[in-house]
C-alpha cells in the first residue's frame, strides 16, 4: 500500500450562527469527527448534499480553516503544529480549484500573468524562465497560445476552468483539492475537463481530493469515495463498490436519485423530507428522521463507522447492528 | 473503440392521456412554427418548429446558449421589447405572438404556466406565499376571501408541503429551496394549466430533493393530464421524465425523437456526441468522449451546419449547406445531411483531449 499523502484524523469544525438579528449565538458542527486518508496518486471523492460539510472538510484539509479538534497530516507532518513559514512552504504542494472559475480569476490580468503569479509569489525558478514555464503549463491544460494574452472575460467557461487548473498546477503541487470543478460546465465541456484532470493526474502524479455532488463524475474519476451527511461520514469505500452496491440507506438514496434513462421515476428510493438544519441536528443517527429503515436505536445512539469486510466502512445500525455509542 | 451508450430499458413515465401512436394523432395543443428571435441584430433562435399534444411530456435538452429557454420565453411574450421575434405560436389554433396583452395575461399563469430554476428569486420575498398564490387564484379562477385560503391549502397538500394550513402565512425565506420550488409548482397549478413549462426546475436543488420534485411533477401530470415541457441540460433527467425529446444546438433543433429512440439509436452527430460525453453510473468504466471545441458565438455562426466545426463526421457539404430538420423515420426528425444509419461514432472521433 502506498503511504497516505493526506490524513484527516477526527477533525471537527464548528461555526457560530445567530437565529435572527438579536438571537442568541448557536454553535453547530459543520464537520464532525471526520477521518479520511488519501493515498498518493489516487483520487478520493467526497459526496453529499449541500450542508453535508464536504467543502468545509476540503478547506480544513488545506489549512484554509483551522480544525477545532483533530489533526491534518500532509506527508506525515501535522499541519496544525507548524509555523507560518514552513506551512507556506508545504502549502505550495497543496492547491485548490473551485466551481466558479470566473470568480476565482482576476478579471484585470491576462491569463498568462495569472498563471505566472504563483511562481513569482513563491519565488520558484529563475525569473527569466517563469513566463516560459507558465506558457508550457497553459499548453498542457489544452489552452491555445492565443489565449495567453486574453483576460478571463474573453474566455469560455471551459477555457476559464483550464486556466484555473493551470494556475493551480504551475507550482507542481502534490495534492489538488477540487471543489465541484465541473458542476458549472456543459456536458461536452465537462467531459473535456474530466479527461484533462485524469491525464494530468497521471502525468504529474497528483493526488486529488474531489468534492462533488455528481455521482457519475465521481465514478469516472475516483478510486475511493466518502459519503457525508450532516458533517459526518456515513460510508466510505472503493468507488465502484459504493456506487454499484451502496450499503448505507443514505448512499442508496443518493445513488437512486441519479436519473438513469429508461428507469421510471417511480422505481426510485425517494426520501421524505429534507436534510435537517445542522443547527438542529437530530439525536442519534442524524439521518434517522428521513431513513426508511429507522429502528429505536437510531434515535438514541450515533452509529460508528464499522468495517463491512470489503474495504468499506459504514455507519448504520441497520447495516451493521450491535455497534453503538451513547 | 466501443462507446458506451446507456440503453433505455422499459418505458418512460406515461401519462393517462399521452400520445402513444403516431397514426391516431390527437389535435395539437400548442404549435410553434418557424420561431426566430434576435437580440440587437444577432439571431439567437433560428426557426424553431415544434408541436405539443395534450397531456404529452416533451423534454428539451441542449447546452447553455442553445436557445431552449428563449424558445419558451419568446412563445409566451416574456422577452424584453428589444427582442425581435417572428414566426407563429398557436395555442389550440389561437395565435399568441400577436395576441393583445389582455389575452396574453389570461393565458400566462392560466392555461400555460412556467416555473424556473431558482424558486427563491421567482417569489416575492416580502409577500406571504399564500397571498402570492392567492393572487393567481383571484385572477385566473375568480376566487376570493376564504375560498382562496382553502384552495391554497389544497394546492400545498397536492405538492407535498407539510403543515399546509400554517404555511399560508410563511415568507419565502422561511422555506428551503426544495419547498420554495413546491410553492412555485403550486402557484403554476393554481391556474389549472394545460401546459406547464418547467425550465431547469431541479438544477438548483440537491439530488434527493430533485428526485422528490421529479416524482411530484410525474404524479401531478398523471392526475391532471396536463402537458409538461421539461427544459434541462441533463439528458438523463429528461429521458426519465418525458416521452419525446427535442435536442437543440446553437438556436436550432437538431433532433426530435422518442426518449427510447434517442438513447438506443441517436441519429444526429451532436446527440451522439452528447451521449458519449455523459459519464454513466453503470457498466464498464470508459474514458469519456468529449465534443471538441465549443458552442459557436451566435454572432459568428458558421455558414453551413452550426455543428460542423465540432462534428467528427463532417463532410465538405456541411460547411456550405444548412441541413433542414427532416423526418428520418416515423415520428422522428434529424437535421443532418448524412444518412442516419452511420455508426454511432467514427473511429477517429474525439480521442484527443
Amino acid at each position: 500500500m502506498t503511504p497516505a499523502i493526506l490524513e484527516l484524523q477526527g477533525i471537527s469544525r464548528s461555526y457560530a450562527t445567530r437565529q435572527g438579528l438579536l438571537g442568541r449565538k448557536l454553535r453547530f458542527r459543520a464537520v464532525d469527527e471526520v477521518s479520511l486518508s488519501l493515498e498518493a496518486g489516487q483520487t478520493l471523492a467526497l459526496v453529499g448534499e449541500s450542508g453535508s460539510g464536504k467543502s468545509t472538510t476540503g478547506r480544513v484539509a488545506l489549512g484554509l480553516e483551522p480544525a477545532d479538534h483533530g489533526a491534518v497530516r500532509f506527508r506525515g507532518t501535522d499541519l496544525s503544529q507548524i509555523d507560518t513559514a514552513s506551512w507556506r512552504k508545504l502549502r505550495i504542494e497543496m492547491q485548490m480549484i473551485f466551481q466558479d472559475p470566473l470568480s476565482a480569476l482576476d478579471r484585470r490580468l491576462t491569463i498568462l500573468e495569472q498563471v505566472r503569479e504563483p511562481l513569482d509569489i513563491h519565488d520558484i525558478g529563475p525569473a527569466k524562465e517563469r513566463e516560459a514555464v507558465a506558457s508550457a503549463m497553459l499548453a498542457s491544460v489544452g489552452l491555445h497560445a492565443s489565449n495567453a494574452t486574453k483576460r478571463p472575460g474573453q474566455l469560455s467557461g471551459g477555457q476559464r476552468q483550464r486556466a484555473v487548473l493551470a494556475r493551480a498546477l504551475v507550482v507542481q503541487p502534490a495534492l489538488l483539492v477540487c471543489d465541484e470543478p465541473v458542476s458549472a460546465l456543459d456536458v461536452s465541456i465537462q467531459a473535456q475537463v474530466v479527461n484533462l484532470l485524469t491525464d494530468l493526474q497521471a502525468s504529474m502524479k497528483l493526488s486529488l481530493l474531489f468534492i462533488s455532488h455528481d455521482l457519475k463524475v465521481v465514478r469516472q474519476i475516483s478510486q475511493r469515495v466518502a459519503v457525508m451527511y450532516l458533517g459526518r461520514i456515513v460510508e466510505v469505500g472503493d468507488t465502484q463498490a459504493v456506487l454499484s452496491n451502496p450499503a448505507h440507506p443514505y448512499s442508496r438514496a443518493l445513488v437512486s436519485a441519479v436519473p438513469v434513462p429508461g428507469r421510471p421515476v417511480g422505481e426510485r428510493l425517494i426520501l421524505d423530507g429534507e436534510p435537517p438544519n445542522p443547527v438542529a441536528r437530530p439525536s442519534g443517527c442524524a439521518f434517522h428522521p428521513r431513513c426508511p429503515f429507522t429502528r429505536p436505536d437510531c434515535r438514541r445512539f450515533t452509529p460508528e463507522l464499522t468495517p463491512l469486510g470489503d474495504g468499506r466502512t459504514v455507519a448504520c445500525h441497520v447495516v451493521t447492528p450491535g455497534k453503538v455509542r451513547s | 473503440m466501443v462507446v458506451c451508450v446507456p440503453i433505455a430499458c422499459g418505458g418512460p413515465v406515461r401519462a393517462a392521456t399521452s400520445q402513444q401512436t403516431q397514426d391516431a394523432k390527437p389535435p395539437e395543443l400548442l404549435t410553434i412554427e418557424d420561431l426566430t428571435v434576435a437580440f440587437d441584430g444577432v439571431q439567437v433562435l433560428r426557426g424553431i418548429d415544434l408541436s405539443l399534444a395534450r397531456g404529452e411530456a416533451l423534454g428539451i435538452v441542449g447546452e447553455s446558449g442553445s436557445g431552449k429557454s428563449v424558445t419558451w420565453l419568446a412563445a409566451l411574450g416574456l422577452l424584453p421589447d428589444t427582442a425581435r421575434i417572428s414566426g407563429r405560436v398557436r395555442l389550440e389554433g389561437k395565435d399568441l405572438l400577436n395576441a393583445p396583452a389582455r389575452d396574453l395575461d389570461a393565458i400566462r399563469g392560466g392555461r400555460v404556466a412556467m416555473i424556473f430554476q431558482d424558486p427563491s428569486s421567482a417569489l416575492n420575498p416580502v409577500i406571504r406565499i399564500g397571498r402570492q398564490i392567492g393572487e393567481v387564484l383571484a385572477r385566473h379562477q375568480g376566487l376570493s376571501g376564504r375560498s382562496i385560503r382553502e384552495e391554497v391549502t389544497r394546492l400545498f397538500e397536492l405538492v407535498g408541503i407539510p403543515d399546509a394550513r400554517r404555511r399560508f402565512d410563511a415568507f419565502p425565506h422561511e422555506l428551503s429551496g426544495g419547498q420554495n420550488q413546491r410553492v412555485m409548482i403550486a402557484m403554476a397549478l393554481a391556474g389549472k394549466p394545460d401546459v406547464l413549462v418547467a425550465d431547469e426546475p431541479t438544477t438548483a436543488l440537491d439530488a434527493t430533493i430533485q428526485a422528490q420534485i421529479l416524482a411530484l411533477l410525474a404524479s401531478i401530470r398523471r392526475e391532471t393530464g396536463m402537458a409538461l415541457v421539461l427544459i434541462s441540460h441533463d439528458l438523463g433527467l429528461v429521458a426519465e421524465s418525458c416521452e419525446r425529446i427535442m435536442v437543440m444546438y446553437a438556436g436550432g433543433v437538431v433532433e426530435t425523437a422518442s426518449a427510447v429512440q434517442i438513447f438506443s439509436r441517436p441519429q444526429h452527430p451532436y446527440t451522439q456526441g452528447l451521449l458519449a460525453a455523459l459519464p454513466s453510473l453503470e457498466g464498464p468504466l470508459q474514458r469519456l468522449v468529449p465534443i471538441e471545441g465549443q458552442v459557436p458565438d451566435p454572432a459568428k455562426l458558421p455558414p453551413g451546419c452550426c455543428f460542423a466545426p465540432r462534428c467528427p463526421k463532417r463532410r465538405q457539404v456541411c460547411d456550405s449547406t444548412v441541413p433542414p430538420l427532416v423526418e428520418t423515420e416515423a415520428g422522428r426528425q434529424s437535421a443532418c445531411v448524412l444518412p442516419a444509419s452511420l455508426p454511432i461514432r467514427s473511429k477517429t472521433a474525439g480521442m484527443s483531449a
